[in-house]
């Protein structure tokens, strides 16, 4: 049930209250505290609640604010800039110094925007990355909802997301702003299809959608689920990447297209609230990944010696380091290429994987035959399954390189000027260029 | 387990909630605004499923109709041409009050007529394993009906906005 703290003691730890390596032990003690005094009961559960929700919101905030920092930093090492270094050592309060900024500044709102949902639309924004935190396990007893439901509850805050980001740009009464919230559902309502998918592999694997079950599951079988499902990794990579509108899919925010979409008419703190739910957002997709693909809180004998919640940090850092990777060394996609991508690659590599799991967890509950036998295998079948996938699917359906497009992509009715012949490029002479339908 | 009074409390907030802002969908003048007390509404009735103890349910909700129909119907808004007018010219204000006063009698009569009888057994454990079962066991018809009616939906959607290619046209 949500907000059931559990206060069990580990093998691990100790369970007096000032063991910070569970910090579950801490929240049990007042927890009993409360009980012993004879609160009611709804007391103590409000308190719990209100414990794990300060834990998670203090947690979003620093890292909200170190994020900042880390991404510019490391952006600017892979593109040979120095990324932020004038304020504080190492450009370390660089991110306070913008806070400041931001909040100094006058909050616009244009004279015909809708007032409601113009302020709603960030905050709005923002409280779904931080609610999907609340069924993250933090350790073996630190999860603030264990809901045996938690991978749709992941999926339903996910989905949430559209809604706001449309009413913002619906509410700026802009039409870039509008251009952008419906980049933005396009991509979201394309994108959820391959997400659920790949995840639907990891719970047939786990045979459970309780976060801490899939955990336990890897920390079970000593293995990570990514070796498993090397393919639901990279396809859900590569669309919560997509979803999250990171570099490589951040075309609903092209600065030089649509005007940075739809936050165009945002000003002040209330497009703080926008820069921060990005983070976060991000921050959550790398929890996510940490969980269910690389263990969780376990790490093969390391968490009997390090707290379950350092290692989920850790972890969560290795995944969002490849975001900032990803984001700062590939060009943008363009929406048809985006969209494209999705229907065509994405959500039919899921589906094999899927049918490919099915027969495999079958197999495993059928002949009964030892993990231990089966998993390396599987482990094997799945990373050639993949490789095979990936190169058939490029040879078969990765259109042919054209350095003159023949026709236009995305719509058929545009008139396209024909260019002038491409005199300065290859050694065929002017007259002898390739001709060019100019109009379809 | 949750204390009596905790649970009381919580239905109250959340039923108030769900009702005010069913009201406001009738009450907007502006039908985006409409949609959007909407998808409270949804919200908080996937709350009251929380509070009976039906996670999946729940979150299906809040999955399905505050996602999913929630943008729906914002598209659907959108992409009607006569959408900003008010709702006030509309002929049918009349028949529409009676319609809505015999639901409201209807489901009042139901509400208070039926005993409802209190179950002792437990809530449902919304495992991948049981929900697979469910599905694919008891409500294998249900399920596959409503596949194939989402799959026929969609046909009916895409035949709907296909453009005829130019040469048909010409024909």
């Amino acid at each position: 049930m949500i907000g059931a703290l559990l206060a069990a003691p580990t093998a691990l730890v100790t369970d007096n209250w000032w063991d910070i390596r569970d910090l579950s032990n801490l929240s049990g003690a007042i927890l009993d505290l409360i009980e012993d005094a004879g609160g009611p009961g709804w007391l103590t559960y409000v308190v719990g609640a209100l414990l794990g929700t300060l834990g998670i919101v203090s947690f979003i905030g620093g890292v909200a604010i170190i994020n900042i920092w880390i991404e510019r930093r490391v952006v600017g090492r892979m593109q040979s800039r120095l990324g932020p270094n004038r304020v504080g050592p190492f450009g370390l309060l660089q991110p306070v110094a913008d806070a400041i900024k931001l909040m100094q500044k006058e909050v616009l709102q244009p004279r015909v925007a809708d007032g409601l949902v113009f302020t709603v639309a960030p905050i709005a924004f923002t409280v779904p990355g931080i609610a999907l935190l609340a069924v993250i396990p933090w350790g073996r007893n630190m999860v603030l909802a264990d809901l045996d439901v938690g991978i749709v509850f992941l999926f339903a805050m996910s989905s949430l997301a559209a809604l706001a980001v449309f009413i913002g740009g619906y509410g700026s009464n802009n039409k870039y702003a509008l251009f952008g919230s419906m980049r933005v559902i396009a991509m979201l309502v394309t994108y959820e299809i391959p997400i659920v998918l790949s995840l639907l592999g990891v719970v047939m694997f786990a045979g459970s959608m309780n976060l801490n079950q899939i955990v336990l599951f890897q920390a079970d079988n000593w293995l990570f689920l990514i070796m498993l499902q090397p393919l639901a990794f990279l396809i859900y990579f590569l669309s919560s990447s997509a979803e999250l509108n990171r570099t490589p899919a951040d075309l609903a925010e092209a600065e030089s297209e649509i005007a940075g979409g739809y936050h165009v008419e945002y000003s002040g703190m209330k497009f703080g609230l926008y820069y921060a739910a990005e983070l976060i957002n991000a921050v959550a997709v790398s929890t996510i990944i940490a969980t269910v693909f690389l263990g969780g809180w376990w790490l093969y004998k390391i968490d009997e010696i390090v707290p379950g919640w350092m290692i989920v940090i850790g972890k969560i850092y290795a995944v969002y380091f490849v975001f900032i990777w990803t984001r700062g060394t590939l060009p943008r996609f363009r929406i048809d290429q985006l969209l494209a991508f999705a229907w065509k690659w994405m959500t039919p590599m899921a589906i094999i994987n899927i049918l490919l799991v099915a027969g495999e967890v079958v197999l495993w509950e059928e002949t009964g035959w030892s993990a231990g036998l089966l998993l390396p295998l599987y482990i094997a079948i799945n990373g050639a399954m993949t490789a095979v996938l990936i190169v058939a699917w490029v040879r078969v359906m990765a259109p042919k390189f054209q350095r003159y497009p023949d026709r236009p992509r995305m719509y058929d009715g545009i008139d396209v000027p024909s260019l002038p012949a491409p005199a300065s490029i290859g050694p065929t002479a002017p007259g002898a260029a390739p001709a060019r339908r100019a109009t379809v | 387990m949750i204390d009596d009074a905790g649970i009381v409390v919580a239905f109250w907030i959340l039923s108030a909630t769900t009702v005010i802002c069913a009201l406001m969908v009738a009450a907007a003048r502006n039908l985006i605004h409409a949609v959007l007390f909407l998808a409270l509404t949804f919200v908080g009735v996937a709350g009251i499923y929380i509070v009976l103890s039906a996670d999946f349910v729940a979150v299906v909700q809040v999955l399905i109709y505050a996602g999913a129909v929630g943008v729906l119907m914002t598209f659907a808004i959108m992409l009607t041409p006569g959408a900003d007018r008010l709702n006030s010219s509309t002929v049918f204000q009349a028949p529409a009050l009676v319609l809505s006063a015999l639901v409201l009698a209807v489901i009042v009569f139901v509400a208070l007529d039926t005993e409802w009888a209190i179950s002792d057994r437990q809530a449902f454990s919304a495992t991948a394993r049981s929900l697979g079962e469910a599905f694919l066991k008891p409500y294998i018809v249900p399920f596959e009906v409503a596949s194939v009616l989402l799959a026929a939906a969609m046909i009916g959607a895409i035949v709907l906005s296909r453009e005829e290619p130019e040469d048909e046209r010409a024909a």
